[in-house]
């Protein structure tokens, strides 16, 4: 049974085609990677799927359920899918359980208590239990990213989409946080991310997608895919990240 | 004739500076009400409604504010509505301050990162629930150093209520320089009297804005 | 109902009043600028006593209300031997007040150019008021120029009130034309208009000097 499946996607922003006609098929518990120069539409890809962008052709369903943009959808989707950001998009202004506690209480009416036990048991998760209180503006760029997942994750998502979230950290912090993505694999959370961590790819995920210009060039088995590209895109493409 | 000893002056002075509060807290009310309905038709991104509040704003900011305070005091009673001066002085100061503040306070939405919106979004917030929860809070934070500097204009702006014959402390200002001729004393007195009811805001509001900066 | 055909035939007053705020405006414009020009370079690199100075005159004329400041210089000041007739003392007020408040906006801008630009300059050998108006200014003015321009439009819509004292101004035209055919809403209205208009075409033409004055940017 498939997850979200993409079906002939086409985007425009005015009279730029960003999306030409993608076409993606995600199971449940598969771990995709999705790599391409910038520019090729990977973020528009996720935010397609998610509701936040429209798109103008082919069709989107996630778990069923058919996506757009309209807002009512978007927070119905939002049930069934999480987003991670690369600036993390903490809410500044709430501590770090208040942030993680907001949308179980007040989308999915919650008492405080249980949204409160919910929040702790995922903050552990991410190995944060201590910072409870903390505000985010304390804490380094890795804990707030594993805080934006803890959030997340508090919505008890079936497919968990991120966008590039260690591109903003520094190399040092970078590990703690795909050691908690690597642990939610291993719990069987389908993933999707765009990422430039190669080895990431291979090691963790299942599948990798390569876009170009907007479409889809290359997909397959990680492992695969990376030791043995048939395109000269991606055969390029690896050559510059490697 | 009146012989107006300075105490004389002083004590007409500080009993007309009451109406000058009193008509500069009316105009503050009656603004930030009116500019807070504006800001939630603009934040609803309905075109008609944004398109309504920006002619709104271009409107009162376009125009001089005494010209206003006509059009409310002498127009309206033309046209059939009674108004007194007070009247038309609190309507008229409503329209100007609201039309400043809906400004300022877009600009200090504008300023919270568009990720705020998406990641609410992508909770499961709805619209109303996303303004309340997420932006409100932020949005009032940057938002109270320019409105009490802000408020600054709106203590100056009464002053032209004395135009309309508003019995306020410009007005009392210029009757007691008729009946005194000793222009430069009472003017140095009406505007110190200003400037020490201005002055504490323009710099609590400095202050705030200082608080704010290091606190980001 | 209301009656618009009456004003034409007060179109020559409405015409001449116009014109004087028009001409005040760009006077008190030019030099109101110049002064705040003047204040900001010494509030920003002067000595302390000239910055006291400044702060002292902003804060004042920030902090009271322009009809106030204008009938202090028009009444207040022959009190002390300085006779001024309504249309001096209308530009003297305007362009102090825009000075203090350009004064403060330039400020701003003075304080966003960094101080390694300055520092290369002299470096290259330049002088200080070489320096000043090479390599401080245009960038300055130019971050601040939105600003700037919409208090010389606020103060162009403050200046109204010189009519009080009898400046022959726009105003002053309404007020003269509703005294005669006692139509104040339709004279105050088509007046207010004016201004509008007034304000409209004044960034308009801000917008344009902008693209001139700053062109280096597009240029490249
Ligand atoms: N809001 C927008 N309006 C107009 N064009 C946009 C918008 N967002 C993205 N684009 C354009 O769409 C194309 C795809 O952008 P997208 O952000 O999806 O690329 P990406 O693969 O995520 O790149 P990166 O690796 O730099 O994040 C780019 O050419 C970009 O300029
Ligand atoms: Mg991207």
């Amino acid at each position: 049974m498939s997850l979200v499946n993409l079906h002939q996607v086409h985007k425009y922003y005015g009279d730029l085609h960003v999306l030409k006609g993608i076409d993606l098929d995600i199971k449940a518990g598969e771990v995709i990677s999705i790599i391409g120069r910038s520019g090729s539409g990977k973020s528009t890809l996720l935010r397609c799927i998610n509701g936040l962008e429209e798109y103008q052709e082919g069709g989107i369903t996630v778990d069923g359920n058919e996506v757009t943009s309209e807002d009512i959808q978007v927070r119905r989707l939002a049930l069934s899918v999480g987003m991670i950001f690369q600036n993390f998009n903490l809410f500044p202004h709430m501590t770090v359980g208040e942030n993680v506690m907001l949308a179980p209480t007040i989308v999915l009416k919650k008492s405080k208590s249980e949204a409160e036990q919910i929040a702790r048991a995922m903050l552990e998760k991410v190995g944060l239990a201590e910072k409870f209180d903390s505000y985010p503006e304390k804490l380094s760029g890795g804990q707030q990213q594993r805080v934006a997942i803890a959030r997340a994750l508090a919505m008890s998502p079936k497919v968990l989409l991120c966008d590039e979230i260690t591109s903003a950290l520094d190399p040092e912090l970078v590990g703690e946080v795909l050691k908690v993505l690597e642990q939610l694999a291993k719990e069987g959370i389908t993933l999707v991310l765009v990422t430039h961590e190669m080895n990431f790819a291979r090691d963790v995920g299942s599948r990798v997608v390569f876009m170009h210009e907007g479409k889809v060039w290359e997909e397959g088995d990680s492992k695969t895919l990376l030791s043995d590209p048939r395109t000269d895109e991606l055969k390029q493409f690896i050559g510059a990240v490697l | 004739m009146v012989e107006f000893t300075n105490y004389d002056i002083l004590r007409n002075l500080l009993f007309a500076t009451q109406w000058t509060i009193l008509l500069s807290i009316a105009a503050f009310i009656g603004g930030s009400s009116v500019a807070l309905l504006l800001t939630a038709m603009r934040l609803t991104r309905n075109s008609v409604m944004t398109k309504v509040v920006r002619i709104y704003v271009e409107l009162f900011q376009g125009t001089p504010l005494l010209m206003q305070m006509f059009l409310c005091f002498f127009g309206l009673s033309m046209l059939g509505y009674e108004i007194s001066a007070w009247g038309a002085a609190i309507l008229s100061l409503t329209f100007f301050t609201s039309a400043f503040l809906v400004e300022i306070w877009r600009g200090c939405i504008d300023t919270l990162p568009k990720g705020q919106w998406e990641a609410s979004r992508c909770l499961g917030l709805n619209f109303l629930q996303t303004l309340r929860y997420i932006i409100l809070p932020q949005a009032i934070r940057v938002a109270t150093a320019p409105t009490v500097g802000f408020s600054v204009q709106v203590i100056k702006g009464t002053a032209l209520a004395s135009i309309i014959g508003f019995v306020e402390l410009t007005k009392v200002g210029t009757m007691l320089n008729n009946a005194t001729f000793e222009p430069f004393k009472v003017f140095t007195l009406v505007a110190i009297i200003y400037f020490l009811l201005c002055y504490p805001l323009s710099w609590y509001s400095k202050i705030l804005e200082k608080k704010f900066n290091v606190s980001r | 109902m209301l009656y618009f055909s009456d004003l034409l035939q007060y179109s020559d007053v409405f015409f001449s009043g116009l014109m004087t705020t028009v001409e005040l405006t760009v006077l008190t414009t030019i030099l109101g600028v110049a002064l705040g020009t003047a204040c900001a370079t010494t509030r920003q690199y002067g000595n302390k006593a000239s910055q006291r100075a400044v702060t002292v005159y902003v804060e004042l004329i920030r902090n009271t209300p322009f009809i106030v400041q204008l009938f202090f210089i028009f009444f207040g000041l022959p009190a002390l031997g300085m006779r001024l007739s309504p249309w001096e003392a209308s530009m003297i007020a305007l362009t102090i007040n825009l000075g203090a408040y350009s004064t403060e906006i330039i400020r701003a801008g003075l304080g966003s150019i960094s101080k390694g630009q300055i520092e290369a300059a002299k470096v290259l050998g330049l002088t200080f008021r070489q320096t000043l108006t090479r390599v401080i200014f245009v960038p300055a003015f130019e971050k601040i120029y939105p600003a700037l321009t919409s208090q010389c439009i606020i103060v162009m819509l403050g200046s109204a009130v010189i009519s009080q004292i009898s400046v022959e101004d726009l105003t002053y035209a309404a007020n003269l034309v509703q005294s005669r055919n006692f139509r104040a809403f339709e004279s105050y209205l088509v007046t207010a208009l004016l201004y509008l208009g007034l304000s409209i075409l004044l960034r308009f033409a801000f917008n344009t000097l902008g693209k001139h004055l700053f062109t280096y940017r597009a240029t490249r």
